[in-house]
């Protein structure tokens, strides 16, 4: 397999050029927005709680940036909506990384996991969850 | 216009002077087109480390011994290159910093927080890297001072109608600017902006930092009062670089860093400055990457700056005609007659990391991203470029390669 096809799997490819959930939610009950300071790629995310007010039941991104990070957000919300803020909030960029399937580099991986971040300060700022430690101190940034 | 070179280069000759040509990816040789990000080196600059580190190591200045003054006297003498490079009238005006980075900051620092304060301008431009922007952003912040730039247009020109506007905002005490800006190669009218400093009895630091690569420099003649360069710009090591400042200046400014070697006398209850240029070189050296550095502009000036600058100006107007054969390209930047061997663009939609993946693929190198010029992307509207960047020992076959490979990011991802 050629690197090209190994990168840009079918799947990304797929996500990138048609993104699921994609356009922000509004009203929405929690959103929050991140950049790659790298590379300048962006992403919002904003989401709705179930009537249970913990479990996410609608979820909507935007942003700009390459194939990787606008994928993997795009696989992020398949990901995540059903489950529960506290769950989300632990989600090890692991189980993300492991849906995306493809070999990154130091570099791509931060275009990777801009998505998870973001979701998880939106969150952090919503319901007070605990934000890992290379995320922390973002819930307090502006990041816009 | 680039001046009409003494010398032709001959870029099979100058190949062959550089080892990673000799590398290959995938049985392919690199197409390396990121020189303005770092250029590669030599063998003449690569072995004069290692010769050096060999047979002429020791710290500088202050041994007796016969090593320590082969030391110093290679340090040295590597200033003196460094003079005559930029034709400053005393070596005692040439400070070797880390870098291009580390000369704005001094010039910021240490003449910055002594004579700024409210009611002063510090002038920048739109078209800055980050390095010649933030410092003075900061420093004006720190002192009250007000921090104005002058602004680019769409082609990526400085919109000099607005140095009128800038005098009114108060009393113009720097001007800052760079010489060649590294995301759109914009040659910048520095001959008068120092003028314009003058005019205000402002000083004036020109951030040399793309220029020096491929231009004769001659501050006298310019009369500029600090610039600042990098060797690793142009082809010598990382983490060295020269600030000129005019001695008059230097005399009078504060210290930057202190320590070891910038003083004369320390005493418990107070400590006095050493003589120029140690004044400003607190602590101990980058020794040998000077001596590299000086290696470096030894090698540049036997080939010669013009015909460095013709070749690179050819290989501008070739890619210029080339690259629009690229559907869906949009380029960037002011005609080749004020550009150094920059291109900057974008391919449609495709985001410039994905266009710099792919072609990395193929073994062509480029850069991608806002290439510390945030604030000059977001003027223009863009969140990142592509940019391919020239050097003496780029070929037209290596700008045929790009348009090959754009073409297949296009298929693949457009």
């Amino acid at each position: 397999m050629s690197e090209f096809d190994q990168m840009y799997r079918e799947v990304i490819l797929d996500h990138y050029k048609s993104p699921r959930h994609h356009g922000a939610l509004e009203p929405c009950d929690a959103q929050a927005e991140g950049q790659n300071p790298l590379c300048g790629d962006e992403v919002a995310i904003s989401l709705r709680f179930a009537a249970d007010g913990e479990t996410i039941a609608e979820i909507g991104f935007s942003g700009r940036g390459c194939a990787i990070s606008q994928a993997a957000t795009s696989m992020l919300t398949e990901l995540v909506i059903g489950k529960s803020a506290s769950e989300v909030a632990q989600l090890p960029k692991e189980t993300l990384l492991d849906e995306i399937g493809i070999p990154l580099t130091p570099a791509r991986l931060k275009c990777a996991v801009l998505g998870l971040g973001v979701l998880k300060v939106a969150l952090h700022r919503a319901k007070g969850t605990p934000l890992p430690k290379e995320w922390a101190g973002l819930g307090d940034l502006d990041l816009r | 216009m680039p001046v009409t070179p003494q010398r032709i280069l001959d870029v099979e000759a100058v190949r062959a002077d550089f080892p990673f040509l000799e590398e290959l990816v995938d049985g392919r040789l690199f197409a390396f087109l990121d020189s303005a990000a770092s250029a590669q080196k030599p063998r003449q600059v690569i072995d004069g480390l290692a010769d050096f580190y060999r047979h002429s190591y020791a710290n500088v200045h202050r041994g007796v011994y016969a090593l320590a003054d082969r030391a110093t006297a290679g340090y040295e003498d590597a200033r003196e290159t460094v003079r005559a490079f930029l034709n400053a009238a005393s070596e005692r005006e040439i400070i070797f910093t880390r870098g291009t980075t580390e000369g704005i900051n001094l010039v910021a620092y240490a003449w910055g927080l002594d004579n700024l304060g409210p009611g002063d301008v510090v002038v920048a431009t739109d078209l800055d890297h980050h390095s010649n922007f933030v410092p003075w952003q900061y420093i004006a912040g720190r002192t009250g001072a007000t921090f104005a730039t002058i602004p680019v247009d769409d082609k990526g020109d400085l919109v000099l109608e607005e140095l009128d506007r800038i005098a009114g905002l108060g009393r113009i005490k720097v001007v800052a600017a760079g010489w060649v800006s590294n995301a759109l190669g914009t040659v910048n009218p520095v001959e008068l902006l120092v003028a314009w400093a003058k005019e205000h009895g402002a000083i004036s630091v020109i951030d040399a930092a793309q220029a020096a690569p491929h231009r004769a420099i001659d501050v006298q003649a310019l009369g500029c009062d600090f610039l600042a360069l990098s060797a690793h710009k142009l082809c010598g090591p990382t983490s060295v670089g020269a600030l000129y400042g005019r001695a008059e200046l230097l005399e009078r400014m504060s210290p930057f860093q202190l320590g070891g070697h910038m003083i004369r006398q320390v005493r418990h209850d107070r400590t006095s400055w050493g003589e120029l240029p140690a004044k400003f070189e607190a602590g101990t050296a980058s020794i040998v990457e000077a001596v590299g550095f000086g290696l470096a502009i030894d090698y540049l000036q036997d080939i010669g700056l013009d015909a460095i600058e013709a070749h690179e100006h050819a290989l501008l107007e070739y890619a210029l005609e080339r690259l629009p054969e690229v559907p869906g390209i949009t380029l960037y930047g002011p005609p080749a007659s004020r550009r150094a061997g920059v291109v900057a663009f974008n391919l449609g939609e495709i985001h410039p990391h994905d266009v710099a993946q792919v072609l990395g693929f193929e073994g062509v190198c480029i850069r991608a991203g806002h290439h510390c010029t945030q604030p000059l992307l977001r003027r223009l509207d863009l969140a990142a470029t592509n940019r391919a960047s020239f050097y003496l020992y780029t070929t037209r076959a290596e700008i045929d390669r790009l348009v090959d490979g754009l073409h297949l990011v296009s298929r693949k991802l457009g």
